[in-house]
């Protein structure tokens, strides 16, 4: 890996905590079910995905929940975080390697199997199916935030096309 | 090819979303006022409360301590140990098949139609 690229991720790593610290300052919404949240920290990792690839996109996102566990979250949000996490990260990877979406339709899909992995967590922990409903409500809202996420990962590669 | 991209883009959005709206409706349409909020901890019921009469439980676990209130045929919770507390956030349920979760102290409160009681007694 080169230089640039190392420094570079680094970078994307500290904008993706921030990104995640600003969301973590926003009262939560818990109208419909817990677990409503926009994920503005994934720009980075759609981004790395598209821009770098699979390996960079995990180092970015995984460093970020790590990180961000760390200093504002419980040893309960690390777990929720790191299990949606790496559903998400594993099914963007393999809708970007079929090469058939473009960063929006895969953080669509990020932000919805984000929440999807969550929701199988809780359902293993508690030991309950019945939380297939909050998975509707949960399944829209990642749909919209996937779609915003996915716009500015778009134009993040559009203008830093040259770096 | 972008536009290809940009195609699947839209089908895999409306595909996610037709699968939870009418997953929505469909328990819209068929909800019934409850009858029992069923205390479930670490997934097994240890308790339930008619939703007809008005009450405040203190539900205690080896995990820790939530406080469940039954007001007007619905149920919430009111006070947790918890350091989130996103289930005192929870508005109140009172639909069969709604839930309210504590995810630090693994509790659920499920309420039962008394229609569905048995069907979920056996799942």
């Amino acid at each position: 890996m080169k230089t640039k690229n190392i420094a570079f991720i680094g970078l994307l790593c500290s904008v993706s905590l921030i990104l995640a610290y600003i969301e973590a300052l926003l009262p939560p919404i818990y109208a419909a079910a817990p677990g409503i949240k926009l994920g503005l920290a994934n720009i980075m990792s759609v981004f790395a995905l598209y821009k770098y690839g699979a390996k960079e996109a995990a180092t970015v996102c995984l460093i970020r929940i790590s990180l961000s566990a760390l200093l504002f979250g419980n040893p309960w949000s690390l777990a929720y975080s790191a299990a949606g996490a790496v559903l998400s990260l594993a099914v963007m990877i393999l809708l970007k390697l079929s090469g058939k979406f473009s960063p929006v339709g895969v953080s669509i899909a990020g932000g919805v199997c984000h929440n999807l992995g969550q929701i199988l967590l809780a359902m293993m922990v508690l030991k309950t199916i019945g939380l297939g409903l909050y998975m509707a409500v949960l399944a829209i809202t990642g749909t919209i935030a996937g779609v915003l996420v996915g716009f500015c990962a778009s134009l993040m590669l559009k203008y830093l096309k040259k770096v | 090819m972008e536009k290809k991209k940009i195609r699947n883009d839209i089908i895999l959005a409306v595909c996610v979303l037709a699968a939870s709206l009418i997953a929505l409706a469909v328990f819209l349409c068929v909800r019934a006022r409850g009858s029992y909020a069923v205390v479930l901890i670490d997934g097994k019921e240890t308790a339930r409360y008619s939703l007809s009469e008005n009450a405040e439980i203190e539900i205690k676990s080896e995990n820790g301590v939530n406080t469940l209130k039954i007001e007007n045929g619905k149920a919430s919770v009111i006070s947790a140990s918890c350091p989130d507390g996103i289930c005192t956030a929870h508005r109140a349920v009172r639909y069969g098949g709604e839930v309210i979760v504590c995810l630090p102290n693994k509790l659920v409160i499920r309420i039962d139609s008394a229609s569905n009681g048995g069907v979920d007694a056996v799942s």
